[in-house]
C-alpha cells in the first residue's frame, strides 16, 4: 500500500476499499438475482462476491497489521477454485440433460 | 511421533475419518468391480469407530484455539453421525436397487459427514468456513448424483447457485466481524463484544454470519432452495440432507451465537425470533398446499428448523437442551419417515405423490401405522416423542419470559397438524389404490425401528434429557 497516497484530499483509507468490496458484493448478488441468461454469469456473479470478501479482509489484515486475514483470504481463494470445479461439474451434467444452461430452462422443479 | 500423536489427539475422530474415507476411495479404485455395498458398510464401520473416538476424547482447545472439543460438541457430533449412518444404509439400498451405485456414493457421503464435525467443533471464523464449505461441496455434488435424472440434475444446480450465495453471506459477514472484532477466533471475538457496546459494523457482520447459517438450515426468509432441492434429489439422499446437515447447522448457529457473540444477545436475538417465527409459520401453511410428499417433508423441516429455533432464541441452558432434545427426536422421526417413502414404489416405480398413500391401511398395514405414529409425532401429539421435543422447547420459551413466542409456536403446530392429519386420512380412510411393492428389509426395519422408539422416548425420556442437559451445560461452561 506504500505507492498510495495516504495523506491529503486523495487518501485511500478503509472505508475506500471497504466501499469498493461493498460494491462489488452488491454487483454480484445482484448478478445472481438479476440475470435471466445463463448459468456461467451466475457463476461469474458467486466469484465476484468471494473476491469482494478478499479486497474486504486483505484491507483489514492491512489496517489491523493482523495476517489472519490474509491467511483467510488464501483459503477462501482455494475453496472458491474448488467451488468452481463442482460447479463446473454440475452445470456439465445439467448440460447433458437438458442440451442448455439458460437459466430459463431451470424449470422442472416448481418453486 | 508420538509429539504429532498429541497434536492431533482432540481431532482424532476427524482425522481418522479422513484417512478412512480417503482409504475407501483407494479400495473402490482397485477393486475392479463396483463395490458400493462393500464400501458402505466400511464406511458405517468407520463412523462407528469414529462415534467411539468421540465419546472418548476428553474438553480441550486445540490447534491454537482453532478448534474445540467439549460434552457439547460430542452430543451433537454423535447425533451427527446416527443420523448420516442410517442414511447411508438407505441411500446404498436405493443405489443397489436403482442400479445407480457407484463406488464414491458412500466416500461423498463420508466427505460431507468430516465437514459436519469440522462445523460443530469450529471455534474461529476460518475453521467454520473450512468445514462448511467441505459439507456443502459434498452435499452439492450428492443432490446431483443421479445424474442422467434431468431433475436430480436440476436440484443439484439449484443447490449449488444457492449455497453458493450463502457462503457469500457468510463469508461477508465474516469479513466484516474479523475486521471489527479485530479477530477471528471465537474467544478472542467474546472478549473483544464484551469489552465495550459493538460497533455498527460488527453487528453487520453478525446479521450476515446470521442469514448465512440460515440458508444452510433452510429457515425462512432464505428456504427457497429447500422444497426443490428435497423434491428433486433421491429420496435416500434427501434423508440425509433432512438429518445431518440440519443438526450440525443448528448445533453451529447455536454454538456461534452463544460463544463469541453471547454479549449481543439484544441485538441477535429480536433476529432469530422473526427467523423462527416466519419459519413456523410458512412451513406451517406452504405445506397445507402440497401435493409431493417429499416437498411436504421439505415444509415440514422448515417448520421444525423454526420451532428448534426458538431454543436459540432463549439463549440460556434450557433453551439449548431443548433444542438438542428436539434434534435428537427430530432425527429419528425424519428417518423412520424417509424410510416411509423410500417403500412407496409400484411395479418398481417411485411414486410420490400424497394421493398415492390412498388405501395403504389395508395394503401395508403396518407401515400405514408406524407412518401414521410418525406423523402423529411430527404434529407434536402426545403419547409420542415429538411432543416431548415441543414441549421441552416450548417450557424453556415460556421460562424465560417468552410466553407469546410459546403461542406463536402452538398455534404453527396446530396449523401443520392439518397436514399431518390430512396424510393419515388419506391412508385409513380413502378408497385403496394400487398397492405398494413390499418394503425391503433395511427400510422396514428402519422406519419399525424408528416408530417404536417414538414410543420408548416418550415413555422413558430421562436419561436422553439428561444427556441433553449435560451437553447445553457444557455448551455455557465455554
Amino acid at each position: 500500500m506504500n505507492a498510495l497516497p495516504t495523506e491529503g484530499a486523495f487518501a485511500i483509507g478503509l472505508s475506500h476499499f471497504l466501499t469498493v468490496g461493498a460494491i462489488l458484493f452488491t454487483i454480484g448478488i445482484f448478478g445472481i438475482f438479476l440475470n435471466r441468461k445463463n448459468l456461467i454469469i451466475i457463476m461469474m456473479s458467486i466469484e465476484l462476491m468471494l473476491l469482494a470478501v478478499n479486497v474486504n479482509l486483505v484491507a483489514f489484515s492491512s489496517y489491523l497489521n493482523d495476517l489472519v486475514g490474509q491467511v483467510f483470504t488464501m483459503l477462501v481463494l482455494t475453496v472458491a477454485a474448488a467451488e468452481a470445479a463442482i460447479g463446473l461439474a454440475i452445470v456439465v451434467v445439467f448440460y447433458r440433460n437438458r442440451r442448455s444452461i439458460e437459466v430459463e430452462d431451470i424449470n422442472q422443479l416448481k418453486g | 511421533m508420538s509429539h504429532l500423536l498429541q497434536l492431533i489427539t482432540p481431532a482424532l475422530p476427524e482425522v481418522f475419518m479422513a484417512v478412512a474415507a480417503m482409504v475407501l476411495l483407494l479400495v473402490g479404485v482397485f477393486r475392479e468391480k463396483e463395490s458400493t455395498t462393500l464400501l458402505t458398510w466400511l464406511a458405517l464401520a468407520a463412523m462407528v469407530v469414529a462415534g467411539g473416538l468421540v465419546i472418548r476424547s476428553a474438553p480441550v482447545t486445540a490447534f491454537n484455539g482453532l478448534f474445540v472439543v467439549n460434552g457439547f460438541t460430542s452430543y451433537a457430533k454423535i447425533l451427527m453421525l446416527v443420523g448420516a449412518g442410517l442414511t447411508s444404509l438407505l441411500i446404498n439400498s436405493w443405489a443397489q436397487r436403482e442400479k445407480t451405485a457407484r463406488n464414491e456414493l458412500p466416500v461423498l457421503v463420508m466427505f460431507a459427514t468430516i465437514g459436519m464435525m469440522m462445523m460443530i467443533s469450529a471455534n474461529d471464523l476460518i475453521s467454520l468456513y473450512v468445514g462448511l464449505e467441505l459439507q456443502s461441496l459434498s452435499l452439492y455434488v450428492l443432490a446431483a448424483y443421479d445424474r442422467d435424472n434431468q431433475r436430480a440434475t436440476e436440484a443439484g444446480v439449484k443447490y449449488f447457485v444457492l449455497g453458493a450465495l450463502a457462503s457469500g453471506l457468510l463469508l461477508y459477514g465474516s469479513s466484516l466481524v474479523y475486521g471489527f472484532g479485530g479477530t477471528t477466533t471465537f474467544d478472542g471475538l467474546a472478549t473483544a463484544v464484551k469489552a465495550g457496546p459493538a460497533s455498527l459494523g460488527l453487528m453487520i457482520g453478525v446479521v450476515f454470519v446470521i442469514a448465512g447459517l440460515a440458508f444452510k438450515v433452510s429457515a425462512v426468509p432464505f428456504h427457497m432452495w429447500t422444497p426443490d432441492v428435497y423434491e428433486g434429489a433421491p429420496t435416500p439422499i434427501t434423508a440425509f440432507f433432512s438429518v445431518a446437515p440440519k443438526i450440525a447447522g443448528l448445533c453451529l448457529f447455536l454454538r456461534v451465537l452463544v460463544g463469541p457473540f453471547g454479549n449481543m444477545i439484544e441485538q441477535w436475538q429480536q433476529v432469530i425470533i422473526f427467523i423462527s417465527i416466519l419459519s413456523m409459520g410458512w412451513g406451517a401453511v406452504a405445506a397445507l398446499a402440497q401435493k409431493n410428499i417429499k416437498r411436504l417433508m421439505a415444509y415440514s423441516s422448515i417448520g421444525h428448523v423454526g420451532y428448534a429455533l426458538i431454543g436459540l432464541v432463549v439463549g440460556n441452558e434450557e433453551g439449548a437442551r431443548g433444542l438438542l432434545v428436539y434434534l435428537l427426536i427430530y432425527l429419528f422421526m425424519n428417518v423412520g419417515t424417509f424410510a416411509v417413502i423410500m417403500s412407496m414404489r409400484v411395479k418398481g416405480k417411485n411414486v410420490e405423490d400424497i394421493s398415492d398413500l390412498s388405501g395403504m391401511a389395508k395394503n401395508h398395514p403396518v407401515m400405514a401405522a408406524v407412518l401414521a405414529a410418525l406423523m402423529f409425532s411430527m404434529a407434536g401429539i402426545p403419547p409420542l416423542a415429538g411432543f416431548l421435543g415441543k414441549f421441552y422447547i416450548f417450557v424453556a420459551a415460556v421460562n424465560a419470559g417468552f410466553v407469546w413466542l410459546a403461542v406463536v409456536g402452538l398455534l404453527a403446530s396446530v396449523i401443520s397438524a392439518v397436514y399431518y392429519i390430512r396424510l393419515i386420512k388419506i391412508m385409513y380412510f380413502d378408497e385403496p389404490g394400487t398397492a405398494f411393492d413390499a418394503p425391503d428389509k433395511l427400510a422396514g426395519t428402519l422406519m419399525v425401528g424408528c416408530g417404536v422408539l417414538m414410543l420408548v422416548i416418550f415413555v422413558l425420556p430421562s436419561s436422553l434429557v439428561d444427556s441433553a442437559q449435560a451437553a447445553a451445560r457444557a455448551l455455557f461452561l465455554g
